[in-house]
Order: structure tokens, then sequence, then C-alpha cells
């Protein structure tokens, strides 16, 4: 009877995560749709299939450039940040600290306060510094932002590891440095890769902060943020939206795919 | 040592600019080169207008509402992933986040198009000859800056909760039902309770930057969602006035901060009775 109950309970579940599935695909989805309709307005019925709007995008200078703006700051921030959130994981996970509670909060705080707020408060700052707004204080601002998801992942993946490895390596005679490049550095390469990616795509994808702390160059999403007011440029934008999603939806699944090589070559050695 | 270099960073780049902010709040410009005062004219300013005050509870209420909407919604589905996939989890969780590594923007953009006077939804009802006058009521309401955030930020939902699900220890849910407890009783007295600090997390990633969210109300919340993410752009914006730019900050920090401690100690009350 109960078994009965728990089954049908499991197949509702799995219809509700299906249409929930759906609500989350079906908006982003129609970004490509209506990339390759023939016509300027977003609606039913559509007017047949063109590419013009993918060739205007790539046609486009100030979106290319505002792309090559986004590598720009996204590239050095996710080193930045994942170099910052190694060494504060590392200290984290192999040390008793002192205050340990209040310097988790301190690194917590950053995703505590909107962003909104963070973004005025470092535009004062910057200010009161004489610092010039530039892709170099967005950068900042990201690295903020960026730090603590990179810390979590890290140190998640290091409270993992057994710590005698590390202690084993002293005691055969290696340095600190190449215990950390041989012993340390690979146990946790798949949370610096994991690091790497999400933040990323976390500055890749940052709206708030930059809005108010590029000076005269924009980013992606700036950009795509001025073009939205602009009903003819929206199919474009459309475009551009879809060439992101492809982009990220081919990341994601390669990333996967070698995560998968990876465990399988582990379980291989261990057979 | 090691903690230095992050530290150096959480301090110059963090509690600088807070305490800046905090600081400029308290100021006026008097007019010539940018001379400045003390002065509380900012926060009197604030609070003597019932604009800001309306503005700054709405934004408190919706927020709420878009952190309670993402958790429901979201909170089954992540069930269902801990409980009901078997060696797929891994897989069904990437296929779940996977839009959530496009634009944001593009994402709220697309509920505008969704829902908008001659969006998909009216002009695909109109074709198919449902309707023959578009829908109005669709967009530039509460509803839809709701529905849209459920939607934006559903990953920040579905990751916590489906994390605490999967520490659960399976045993206790079987020692449940071994003692003759029904499913619904199980999951409301074992696996709800014990998957608490994923939901309590899930509901403050996603009401803090609600509530200072800007983008959303602009596109999808119509001339009456104003919140106070719009009030802090304006004053930095068009009124170029940054020291009541920064006093409406430093208010709606402080509220927010009020109340998530008033709903964590509420929970924690809770729990204590429970016990």
């Amino acid at each position: 009877m109960t078994e009965r109950k728990t089954q049908t309970g499991a197949r509702w579940l799995k219809w509700y995560t299906i249409i929930y599935l759906c609500f989350i695909y079906l908006p982003v989805l129609f970004l490509p749709l209506f990339s390759f309709n023939d016509g300027i307005y977003v609606a039913f019925p559509m007017n047949g299939l063109t590419l013009h709007w993918w060739q205007e995008m790539i046609n486009q200078p100030g979106m290319i450039h505002a792309l090559w703006n986004s590598f720009r700051v996204a590239v050095p921030v996710s080193i930045f940040s994942t170099i910052l959130g190694m060494c504060a994981a590392k200290a984290f996970t192999g040390y008793r600290l002192i205050g340990e509670k209040v310097l988790t909060g301190v690194f917590i705080l950053p995703l505590v306060i909107p962003f909104i707020i963070l973004g005025i408060a470092l535009l004062i700052a910057f200010n009161s510094y004489g610092i010039e707004l530039s892709l170099l204080s967005v950068g900042i601002g990201h690295v903020l932002i960026c730090v603590p998801f990179s810390l979590f992942v890290l140190k998640s993946r290091l409270e993992g590891a057994d710590p005698s490895i590390e202690e084993a390596a002293l005691d055969l005679g290696e340095t600190p440095w190449m215990t950390f490049w041989r012993v340390t550095f690979p146990l946790a390469l798949p949370g610096v890769i994991a690091s790497l990616l999400l933040t990323f795509t976390i500055s890749f994808d940052e709206f708030l902060l930059a809005l108010f702390l590029t000076g005269n160059e924009s980013t992606l999403p700036i950009y795509i943020w001025s073009q939205l007011r602009f009903p003819a440029k929206l199919p474009a934008v459309l475009a551009l939206g879809s060439a992101i999603l492809i982009a990220t939806f081919s990341i994601v699944i390669i990333a996967e795919y070698f995560r998968r090589q990876d465990t399988n070559l582990i379980n291989e050695r261990v057979n | 040592m090691l903690l230095s270099p992050a530290l150096v960073l959480m301090v110059l780049a963090l509690v600088s600019p807070l305490l800046l902010l905090v600081g400029q709040s308290f100021t006026i410009e008097t007019g010539e080169a940018h001379e400045t005062i003390l002065s509380l004219a900012n926060y009197q300013t604030f609070f003597a207008k019932p604009q800001y005050l309306t503005v700054l509870s709405r934004s408190l209420i919706i927020a709420t509402l878009v952190a309670f909407a993402t958790v429901l919604l979201a909170y089954p589905a992540a069930y269902f992933i801990a409980f009901h996939v078997g060696q797929n989890k891994v897989k069904w969780l990437i296929l779940i986040t996977l839009p959530f590594w496009t634009s944001y923007l593009l994402r709220v953009f697309s509920w505008k198009l969704i829902l908008g006077y001659n969006g998909v939804i009216n002009s695909g009802l109109k074709w198919v000859g449902v309707i023959e006058q578009p829908l109005e009521f669709l967009l530039y309401n509460n509803s839809a800056v709701v529905l849209t955030l459920a939607h934006a930020w559903a990953a920040f939902a579905i990751l916590p909760i489906f994390v605490s699900l999967q520490k659960i220890d399976k045993s206790l849910i079987e020692a449940a039902h071994d003692l003759g407890e029904n499913s619904l009783a199980t999951f409301l007295r074992v696996t709800l309770p014990l998957s608490m600090p994923g939901v309590v997390a899930a509901l403050l990633l996603v009401f803090i930057p609600t509530v200072g969210d800007y983008v959303t109300p602009k596109l999808v919340g119509g001339p009456n969602g104003m919140m106070i993410g719009s009030l802090v752009q304006v004053a930095f914006g068009r009124l170029d006035n940054w020291p009541l730019g920064a006093a409406i900050s430093v208010v709606s920090m402080v509220t927010v901060t009020f109340v998530v401690c008033l709903f964590l100690l509420g929970l924690d009350r809770i729990k204590k009775l429970a016990v």
C-alpha cells in the first residue's frame, strides 16, 4: 500500500520536474528561435527564416569590442580570484585560525550586500582615492565578488584531501613550495578548474557593478543593456544571446565530458 | 600569512568603501568647489518623503514574495533529483542549471518579450484565435516581477536545497517509514526539517539580490514597480546627488540586515520550540 503510494508520488514529482524544466528552458529558447525570424518584432506568427540578424550581429564593431572587453576583464578576474581563493582556502583548511567565524563572515560579506550598494560604495571609494574608472575598476569589483565563490569551491575540495599526503611529501624532503606544486595543486586541480570556470562566468555576465564602475569602455552586458532600448536593434541582440547560449552550452557539455573521462580513468586505475 | 592577500583585498576593496559610503551619507555639498559639511539632511529627506518609504517597503515585500516563490517552485525539482534519479544526478543538475549560464540580462529580457503587449503569449493566442485583444495584465506589474525573478534565480534555490537533501542520511527516512509514518508525515517530520539549512540559504541567496535588483523592475515592473535599486541609480545618475544615494543605500542595507536577522532569530525560536 505505502509502496504504491510512494510510486504515485514519484510519478507526480517526475511530471512536476519536467514541467519545471519547460518553465526554465522555454523563455531562454525563444531567443534563438526569434533570432532567425524575418522581422523585427518578437511575435507569432513568424515571418520566415533569415540569417540576416546573425550577419548584422557579426558586423557590429561595438559588439565585438564589448565582447573583447569582457574577455579582458573576465580572464584576469578568474585567475586572480582563484589564486586569492586558493591561498585563503589553504589557510582555512590547513591551520587553526583565530577568529575563524569572523574571518568567514568577512568573506561572505560581499554576497550579503546587494550588488548595487557594493557598486556605489566602490564608486565612491575610487572617486575619493582618485582612481579613474576603467576596465580595471570593473575588474577590482569583480574580484571582490568572485573571491568568496572561489574560496568556497576550493575549500570544499581541499577539505576532502588527506593532510597526511602533504606531510609525507615534506617528510621525504620536498620543500614546502614543491610540495604545493607536486601534491596540493594536483589534488585541488578539479576545484581550481571549477573555480576558474565559475568566476569567469560570474565576471563575464556581471551587470550591476559594471554599470557603475566602467568609464567609457563597455563590457558585453553593458553593451546589451544599451541595445535593449532600440526595438530595431533587438533581433541582433537575440542573435548575440543565442551565440552566448550555444557557446556556454558547448563549454559545459565539454567540461562534463572531460570530468567523466577523468572519473572513468580513476575508476580504471583503482580496478 | 596565506590569508593575508585575500584579507587585504577584502579590507581595502570592501570595508573601506563601505565606510566611505556611510561617511558620505552624512554629508551635503555646499555648492562651491564640492565642499562638503556634515549633516543629517539626506536622512531627513529620505524619511520625510513617503514615496521613498513606499519604494523601500515594496522592495522588501517583492523580495520576500520572490524568495518564497523561487524556493517553493524549486524544492520539488531538487527533491526529485536528490531522491529519484539514481545514477544520473549530475546530468540532471547540469540540465536544470544550464540556462543560468547564459546572460542574466537576456534571461530577464526574454520575459518582457513573452509577456509584452505584442509579445509571444499575446500574439500567439491571437494567432490561434483565443483572444481578440492583447491581454494587458501580463506585463508591468508585481506578478510579472515575481515570475521573472523566480525564473532568473532558480539555480540559487535548486543547488543549496539539493545539497542539503543529498546530505540527509537515507536510513533516517527508512526508519520513519519502518516506524509506521506515512510518506507525507515522513516528509514533514524528517526530510523537510533536515533540509532546512538549504532552504534558508536559498531564501537568503534570492532575497538579498532581489532587494537591490534594478534590471527586472525596470524591464517588466512598469511605472509603479520602482524598487530601491532604481532609486539609488537615479540618485547617482540623473539627480547626481551622491550623498542622498549613499543615504538611501545605508537605510536599505540596515533594513535588509535587520530583516535577515529577524528571520534567522525567528527560525531559531521555532527550532527550539519544536525540540
